[in-house]
């Protein structure tokens, strides 16, 4: 259980926030930080553990949305049933562009121009096809029963997506403790060394790819439920493709509770710029860009990074002997 | 449906176009070839630089082809200085983190803009804008002609710089072997941050040739630089013969398929073939086979 304990314990914490605050200006802040912490594990899985940067995970998360939408919208197929059959798709994507990348060996920055180039295809296509309402956009019909995956109040969305970010930390631990996982980072760190040793490289990178996908695409999924409302822009723009690896890295990359911490510190700096320049669009992500430089200029670790530092720098006086850590 | 009447004029323009094309292209392909780095910025600094030409036009009334003689040395500084003081530390020498600090630049600077200047879209007014040249049977509007002659000067004499100045000969000598320059006593980091400032000083000559028949707004520069990056796959990266080239053929291809295709479809046609080259030809049509 080692490991596991500080994840429960974490999802047992935030889940009392609904029972103490009522709040709709709070929960819906932490949705959307959780949300984000949804994401940016996706993106964390492959560029994390894998280190292979996507710059458009947007086409992940925008596929689980549309698809969510649209499968109950049109063919009037249940709201979870949908939801389900949106991260599915996402990770159809997602196996269909890394097998298409991977296989032609692209890496690094070319990697990360396919991603994009995907992502905003899958963009421009949105916006002039009928069937995701084109310009429009797509517009889920008010139902507020459980079964339609709509809710009186903010508790139980909050609630279903604590619950999809425990289960993403809890797989990130697996994986980081699997054979599966030690293979991702042997890539990461030497991918002609580590198919030296026979691991399949390709078929290692297909596989976290096709995780991190299905990952984004249920926090899409889940965007489309919580706001009933999508349009190429929101779905398949840039913006969740920056916060997707922004909330990692700032967090702490290719770590378990990097993305969540990234998360609530992306959100947080988000919403102090909203308060100073009264909601003016634009300051946030001149905001989160220079977070981002600055950390990978001076913190390359991430939050997670400088806590290690200083738990290390406490505790090695009083415990000579660090045993593994968890 | 291929009558020459209707088919020159439009392989003509397309010329034009790739022209600009190829000249953003170029900047991203110098960078490229010497620093081995894809600049994810070049879109952002493009804008910046097409929202200065177009306020020294709406401040001062200077002529966009007269604030390029200004812009573009301003512009080589800005490049010189992001490199030298910021991506260059900022990267300790990871490629990961090359494409990290370049992303957070393009995010910083586009939405200062957006901050700044808000989402609308701005177009200025030059009163030779409409003229045009007939050449044959296809009228070609005056700055696309002008267009075309400014890239292919500044070409030539990219060419002549690196061909036959010192520091040209190092910004070659760097490209071909970082280590053994560096042991002839050639400042690298100097050479880097020259090499990504020529790539931003292109940007500012070509923001001052698309202002007078484009509009600009915060995200004006990504279409461009989308398709740069299109072409310098396409030529090869960190070729710059291939990146005019490349530039060139682009702009045809994406007019006569807006011709037939008509406009959003022609857009996603250059996406596509991006796609395809990246994925089946990642060292270009020229390349050897990756």
């Amino acid at each position: 259980m080692k490991g596991y304990a500080p994840i429960l314990l974490a999802v047992a914490l935030l889940a009392t926030v609904p029972l103490i605050s009522s709040s709709n200006v709070v929960l819906n802040f932490l949705v959307m930080a959780l949300l984000i912490a949804l994401a940016g594990q996706g993106w964390n899985l492959l560029g994390g553990y894998g280190g292979q940067y996507s710059f458009g995970h947007a086409a992940f998360f925008g596929t689980g949305a549309y698809v969510t939408a649209i499968i109950q919208m049109r063919y009037g197929v249940n709201a979870w049933l949908g939801f389900v059959v949106g991260i599915a798709a996402g990770a159809l994507v997602g196996a269909v562009i890394g097998a298409l990348s991977f296989r032609s060996g692209l890496k690094g920055s070319y990697f990360a121009l396919v991603t994009l180039a995907f992502a905003e295809v899958l963009r421009i296509v949105a916006s002039v096809t009928p069937i995701t309402g084109a310009g429009v956009g797509t517009l889920i019909k008010l139902d507020l029963r459980p079964e339609a995956f709509q809710f009186q109040s903010r508790a139980p969305f909050y609630w279903i997506v604590l619950g999809m970010v425990g289960i993403s930390l809890i797989l990130a631990r697996m994986i980081e403790r699997s054979r599966f996982g030690a293979y991702l980072v042997a890539v990461r760190e030497n991918e002609d060394a580590a198919k030296a040793l026979g691991v399949d490289a390709t078929k290692v990178k297909l596989v976290a790819m096709t995780i991190s996908a299905a990952l984004t695409a249920a926090a899409g999924g889940f965007y489309a439920q919580y706001y009933l409302f999508i349009d190429a822009g929101i779905a398949y723009g840039p913006w969740i493709s920056i916060e997707a690896l922004l909330a990692p890295i700032i967090g702490g990359i290719g770590t378990v509770f990097g993305p969540l911490l990234g998360a609530l510190v992306v959100k947080t700096l988000g919403e102090v710029a909203k308060l100073v320049t009264g909601g003016a669009p634009g300051l946030d992500l001149v905001i989160y860009g220079g977070v981002l430089i600055l950390v990978v200029a001076f913190a390359p670790q991430g939050i997670a990074g400088i806590f290690n530092g200083l738990h290390r720098r406490i505790f090695r006086r009083t415990q000579p002997a660090e045993p593994d850590r968890g | 449906m291929l009558s020459p009447v209707i088919l020159v004029p439009a392989v003509l323009n397309g010329l034009m176009t790739g022209a600009i094309y190829a000249l953003i292209a170029l900047g991203l392909t110098l960078i490229y070839g010497v620093l081995h780095i894809i600049n994810f910025a070049h879109g952002a600094l493009l804008t910046a630089a097409m929202f200065a030409a177009f306020f020294t036009f709406h401040w001062f009334g200077i002529d966009p082809y007269i604030a390029a003689i200004g812009l573009t040395p301003i512009f080589f500084c800005l490049g010189y200085v992001l490199q030298r003081f910021i991506i260059g530390p900022a990267a300790h020498g990871e490629d990961r983190n090359i494409l990290l600090v370049t992303l957070g630049l393009a995010v910083v600077i586009e939405n200062a803009l957006l901050y700044g200047f808000r989402a609308d879209t701005r177009t200025i007014n030059l009163p030779y804008a409409f003229n045009v040249v007939e050449i044959g049977s296809a009228f070609l509007a005056v700055p696309r002609v002008i267009a075309f002659g400014v890239v292919i000067v500044v070409a030539l004499a990219l060419w002549l710089i690196m061909r036959w100045t010192d520091t040209g000969k190092a910004i070659r000598a760097v490209a071909q072997e970082k280590l053994g320059a560096e042991l002839s006593g050639i400042d690298v980091a100097h050479i880097y941050a020259v090499t990504f400032g020529l790539g931003t000083a292109c940007l500012a000559i070509a923001a001052c040739l698309l202002i007078p028949t484009y509009y600009v707004n915060p995200s004006a520069g990504n279409a461009f630089v989308l398709v740069a990056f299109t072409i310098v796959v396409l030529g090869g990266m960190g070729s710059v013969t291939g990146a005019l080239l490349g530039g060139l053929f682009v702009g045809v291809v994406e007019s006569l398929s807006g011709l037939y295709l008509g406009e959003s479809l022609g857009q996603i046609g250059i996406f596509v073939m991006f796609i395809l080259v990246l994925l089946f030809r990642p060292n270009g049509l020229f390349g050897e086979h990756a």
